[in-house]
This record gives C-alpha cells, sequence and structure tokens, in this order.
C-alpha cells in the first residue's frame, strides 16, 4: 500500500510539473465541446431563423407552379430568388454562388391538370357515372420531372430535406388536383370546398419524461456527452506518453530493478489519471450548466443524475486509462504512441458514434461498434442523459467498462512480465 | 558471495554470444572490476546479474539465492546504478530519492534521514529541492548513486558510475563508495577509466568478446606484465590497439 501511494504521489508530482501538459489535458476538451455545440448549435439556428437563398426557374407559370412556390416561400428556410434562365442557374449553383437551383418543367400545371383529369374521367366511367360511360382515350403525357441542381459541396443531410419537403408538396398538389378533377366530375362547385385535404394523420415528437418536467433534448444535451467522453478517451496519449518517456529516462530500467511490481506502478498511474477523467468531466458538465447558456447555447440539465453521470464518467475514465496503459506497455517510442494513440480513439469515436449515429452505420459497422468501449460509454452517457435510465439498466455498459479496463491492464501486465521477467 | 556458472547470453538476430560460458566466483566485500573494450559483454552482464535480462544458458546466484526462486528477496538485497541519469527530470533531487527509497519500502523519518545524510555526504544538500533538469552531469551522476544505495544493499552494481564527470565528483563518488564497501558492501564495478579501477578494485577481470581473458589483483596483474607500468598497459597488452567501433 505504501509503495502503491509513492507511486500515485510521484505520477501526481510528474503531471503537475508539466503545466503545459496539463492546460491542454484540461483546456484542449472544454475548447473542443465549446466548439462543437457552437457550430451545431450554430447551425441549427441558420436553417431556424435565416433563410437560405435558392434560385427558382419557374419554366411553367401555371398553379402548380405557383402553389409549390408559396410553400417554399413559407418554409421559413428559404428564400426563393428568380431566374429565367435554367442554364445561368445551373452555372451559379456549380460554381457555389448558391447551394441550390429548383427549375419547374414548362407546362407542368396544364399536363397535370390534363392527365388528372383523364384518370379520373376513367374511373367515372367505370363505376357508370359518366353519360356514354365509355372510358375516355388517354392522351399520351411525358413525365414530368422537377429539376434541383445542388451545389456539390452540399451535405447529404440538406439535399435530403429539401428533396423530401418538395416531394411532400408535389404529392399534396396532385392529391389536391385530383380532388378538385372528382368534384368537377361530380358536378360540384370547385371553388368550394367539397373534399377536406388537410393530412388526416399527422406526428407528434414524444420525448421521455423526468421526474418533473418533460426533456428536450438539445445540442448541449447530445454533444456534452459525446465529446466529454472523446476527451477523457484521449487521455489514453498523455498516459502513453508518460509511460514511454520512463522507458527512455532509464527510470523504468530502474524500477525494474528495484522491488516494486509493474502492477504497483500502473495502479498509481491509474489513480492519477482517473482522477484527471473525473476533473475533467467534472468541467465539462460545468461548461455546460454555467458557461453555455451565458454565451447564447442551450443549458446542460443535469438536475437529479450528476450521481449517476459520475459513475459513467468514472468506468469510462478506467476503460480509457485501461487503453493508455496497454499503449505505454506496447509502445517503444513517443512516435509509436502518439500518431496511434490519436488515431485510435478517433477510430474508437467514429465506430462508438460520436459522430454517426450507430442505427445510420452499415450492418457490419454497427456490429464492430458494439466493440468500441466508446459505443459502450456513449450508451450509457445517453442513458443518463436523454433517457432517465437508473443504475440497474447502466449496469451493461459500466460492466463492459470495467471489463475493459481489467483485460487491458491484465494484458499490459502479463505483456510486461514476458519481456522483461528473467 | 556471487557465482556464475557457465552464464550466456546471445541477443535475439546476434551472430555471436554477448557473454559466452563465463563463470566466476566473487566473493563478499570484494570491489570487482569487469574491464574491457567497448561490446566485450561487461553491460550484458551486469544486467542478467541485476535481473534486467534473461541469460540464453548459464546459472548463478546471490548470496545463495536465484531469481526464480526468491526475486523479492534478491532485488531488497541488490542495488544497480545504471550508466543512464535514470531520474525523472522533472521531479527534485529529495523527490527522486524518496520515491526511489519508498519501492524498497523505506518511509517516514527513516527514509528522510536517509536522503539527507547521504545529500549531505556528496556535498548536494543545498540542492535537495532542486528539479533534477538543472543538475550538472556530475550532481545527476551523484544522485543516480544515492537513489541505489538508499536502502544499503549487500551488492552494489555500478555501470560506470563516473562516466563523463569532472575531477571533483569523480572523487566524491568513489569516496563515498569505498565508505560503502568498507561498511559491508560488494560491489561489482565497469569502467573505461582504467587508473580508476586499478586504484579502486580489488580484484579485476579483463573481458573480450564476452570471454574473460584474465583476471587477478590489479597489482598482480601489472606484475605478471613485463613490459606493464599500469593496469591500461595489461589492457592494451591483452586486447590489443585495434579500434572496438561496433553497431
Amino acid at each position: 500500500m505504501h509503495k502503491l501511494i509513492a507511486s500515485t504521489y510521484k505520477e501526481f508530482l510528474l503531471l503537475t510539473r508539466d503545466i503545459g501538459g496539463l492546460a491542454i489535458l484540461f483546456l484542449m476538451p472544454i475548447l473542443l465541446v465549446i466548439t462543437i455545440t457552437t457550430i451545431q448549435d450554430g447551425t441549427f439556428k441558420i436553417i431556424k431563423e435565416t433563410k437560405i437563398p435558392v434560385l427558382w426557374v419557374d419554366q411553367d407559370q401555371g398553379e402548380i407552379a405557383k402553389t409549390i412556390y408559396e410553400g417554399l416561400a413559407n418554409s421559413q428556410t428559404l428564400a426563393l430568388i428568380e431566374n429565367t434562365s435554367e442554364a445561368n442557374a445551373k452555372e451559379l449553383v456549380f460554381k457555389g454562388d448558391y447551394q441550390l437551383a429548383i427549375v419547374i418543367p414548362k407546362n407542368l400545371s396544364i399536363d397535370l391538370e390534363q392527365k388528372v383529369n383523364e384518370n379520373v374521367e376513367g374511373i367515372m366511367a367505370k363505376f357508370g357515372l359518366e353519360a356514354d360511360s365509355i372510358p375516355p382515350k388517354k392522351t399520351e403525357i411525358a413525365q414530368k420531372e422537377v429539376r434541383l441542381y445542388f451545389d456539390p459541396a452540399t451535405q447529404y443531410a440538406f439535399k435530403s430535406s429539401i428533396k423530401n419537403g418538395i416531394d411532400q408538396m408535389i404529392a399534396k398538389v396532385e392529391t389536391q388536383s385530383i380532388y378538385k378533377a372528382f368534384q368537377e366530375q361530380l358536378g360540384e362547385d370547385s371553388s368550394q370546398e367539397f373534399f377536406d385535404t388537410e393530412s388526416f394523420i399527422s406526428f407528434k415528437e414524444i420525448v421521455p419524461e423526468g421526474t418533473t418536467d418533460a426533456l428536450i433534448p438539445n445540442s448541449t444535451q447530445h454533444n456534452i456527452p459525446a465529446w466529454t467522453l472523446f476527451a477523457i478517451f484521449f487521455i489514453i496519449l498523455p498516459l502513453s506518453i508518460n509511460m514511454v518517456k520512463e522507458k527512455n529516462q532509464g527510470t523504468f530500467v530502474r524500477l525494474r530493478t528495484n522491488p516494486i511490481s509493474y502492477a504497483t506502478v500502473l495502479g498509481g498511474k491509474t489513480l492519477v489519471y482517473l482522477g484527471v477523467s473525473l476533473i475533467q468531466f467534472g468541467l465539462m458538465l460545468g461548461i455546460g450548466v454555467y458557461l453555455f447558456p451565458s454565451i447564447g447555447l442551450p443549458k446542460l440539465d443535469i438536475s437529479g443524475k450528476i450521481a449517476l453521470l459520475f459513475l459513467v464518467a468514472f468506468f469510462a475514465g478506467l476503460a480509457a486509462i485501461g487503453l493508455g496503459l496497454l499503449l505505454g506497455t506496447l509502445a517503444k517510442s513517443q512516435e509509436q504512441s502518439a500518431p496511434f494513440g490519436a488515431t485510435f480513439v478517433v477510430i474508437l469515436a467514429a465506430l462508438g458514434g460520436v459522430w454517426v449515429p450507430v442505427f445510420a452505420m452499415p450492418s457490419f459497422m454497427q456490429t464492430l461498434s458494439k466493440l468500441s468501449p466508446m459505443n459502450w460509454g456513449l450508451e450509457a452517457f445517453y442513458g443518463v442523459f436523454l433517457r432517465n435510465v437508473g443504475l440497474t439498466e447502466l449496469l451493461p455498459e459500466i460492466t463492459l467498462l470495467f471489463l475493459f479496463f481489467i483485460a487491458t491492464t491484465i494484458l499490459a501486465i502479463v505483456y510486461n512480465n514476458r519481456k522483461n521477467t528473467v | 558471495m556471487i557465482k556464475i556458472n557457465h552464464l550466456s547470453k546471445k541477443y535475439k538476430g546476434a551472430e555471436f554470444f554477448s557473454v559466452s560460458e563465463l563463470s566466476l566466483n566473487i566473493d563478499e566485500q570484494e570491489i570487482f572490476g569487469l574491464l574491457g573494450p567497448n561490446g566485450a559483454g561487461k553491460t550484458t552482464l551486469i544486467s542478467m546479474l541485476s535481473s534486467l535480462i534473461k541469460p540464453t544458458s548459464g546459472s548463478f546466484s546471490i548470496n545463495g539465492l536465484t531469481y526464480q526462486e526468491h526475486k523479492k528477496e534478491l532485488k531488497q538485497l541488490i542495488g544497480i546504478v545504471p550508466q543512464e541519469y535514470a531520474l525523472y527530470p522533472s521531479l527534485t533531487a529529495f523527490e527522486n530519492l524518496s520515491y526511489f527509497g519508498s519501492t524498497y519500502g523505506l518511509k517516514g523519518k527513516d527514509l528522510k534521514d536517509k536522503i539527507h545524510n547521504h545529500l549531505e555526504t556528496l556535498g548536494l544538500s543545498k540542492f535537495a529541492h532542486k528539479k533534477i533538469s538543472t543538475f550538472s552531469g556530475g550532481m545527476k551522476r551523484r544522485i543516480n548513486l544515492i537513489a541505489s544505495i538508499l536502502h544499503e544493499p549487500k551488492v552494489l552494481f555500478l555501470d560506470e558510475p563516473t562516466v563523463g564527470v569532472d575531477v571533483q565528483s569523480k572523487n566524491v563518488i568513489i569516496d563515498h563508495l569505498k565508505k560503502l564497501n568498507a561498511s559491508g558492501t560488494t560491489m561489482i564495478y565497469t569502467s573505461h577509466h582504467l587508473n580508476e579501477a586499478e586504484d579502486f578494485c580489488t580484484r579485476v577481470a579483463i573481458i573480450d568478446n564476452g570471454k574473460i581473458i584474465t583476471k587477478g589483483k590489479p597489482s598482480e596483474l601489472i606484475t605478471s606484465h613485463q613490459e606493464a607500468n599500469n593496469l591500461e598497459d595489461v589492457f592494451l597488452a591483452i586486447t590489443g590497439k585495434a579500434l572496438r567501433d561496433y553497431a
């Protein structure tokens, strides 16, 4: 025990003597979480509050184009700029001046009306409601396409939301045209509302409820757990570099000749770096709760969750430290440990779902993600932050994190003993 | 005190044995010098005796104990002064010594007193709370030595303990080692300073290509070589004047 305390104190001194390293250890994760949350929140606000300029080329000049135009103009997200030439609009978009150009084809309104009328007449004839009851001959009308020109740099998510929006609008216009045609065929006054054309089925987003208020997930609630976990795992870099330095300084050789076990040496490192990761976590929570609201970002809601959050951080920290100890044991130089450590953390984060949600990954990657300790940590954090889960529900994830720490530390000790024991 | 039987070491991928079938007995309280050109096998031998590397074949015991059976006791019994400064540069002299002393189970007042006594003897008291990174080579060498003797080892391995230090530091180190020897510590010492070895060692062995070429008291070796005036003459007569560069 005395040797463990001495090792822990030595690690504490080594860490606190490197002021620059210590600052990086605490400030970089804070900078990271502020930057990412500001960007994501900003993007959200831009989409919500400012309009994206979009070129509008109306070759139809009919009712359909007018309806789509009004629908898009009222959407709060797009500012339509009229342009008469499709070629010019295309050029401007491909140059990157605009994100999108929407081209409504010629005769869209006339052709759609004709197509719908023919279809409705055909149906009425089949039911024997038409005077002659002979289905009218159908005219050959070419299929119409609304052309969307996207800036090649446009992100997939934006493209997808625009396409969905226009698709919904066209579907609504088509439905309205069909109702109108029926109304006319039935001899009703088309200016009067005969059919209710509004959607019968709508959707409502239900969020998990806390003890008192409903929890509304926001960019802070998503970002703090993800990027805090990322920062916690980045501890493998200074930890493995610390171990490689000991090898290069010759102090590791001295320790090998001294009557102190490798497990005790690693124990000292574990305690100090675990303390660092918990302080890091506390700072991140503090940033989310106190700093974010003062800089216009959503406040982090941690009410009633602090104990569980620190429990998850404790086990996530252990898992990260286990990995750091293994890397530090295996690596022979900083040139090996630093780039490998940094890249490996990014890979674990990607697999863990920090950037792209696991459900959106290909099935093979989804399976792989289940092996990432960052995925276990993230699931546990999301559980506490967003799903209001209790200790029992957290047990699978924190057990996995703890087993990961045990496995990596044992591997480090076994490797060291096999390599160095006489 | 130390019994070595047919000890050999061949590193992975190496063409030759670094230490080959070496046998040697070192008595209690001897200062035994291992002398030899670069690559002769001195450091390899000391590394095996101090449990840093595994022998390829052969065996040895220290005070009747082997690492296979009494690892913990043996580590408590020996001390090693490595060739490199095996110290934490960002910690102070006191913090370094305090940590290394505690790895031997020393603690409290006993540890503090031992640190202060050694620092005093080696002229470093006033630098106790300065960081190692600010020390000169000679000062680091002295701290390196203290870190290895705080627990009063029975056997001390010294791998070039005075390399790269000024004459003053060298004298202080050698004097301190002589006092330790007088109090009962057996020493195995390697150096390229043959004059120092001639004065310091009770017995020496000249090693080349992993084998002992000759051994005996320095004075006996000098008299046994007719044209030799000192140990360096003996050394050159035995090992030759060709350069021993290797990589």
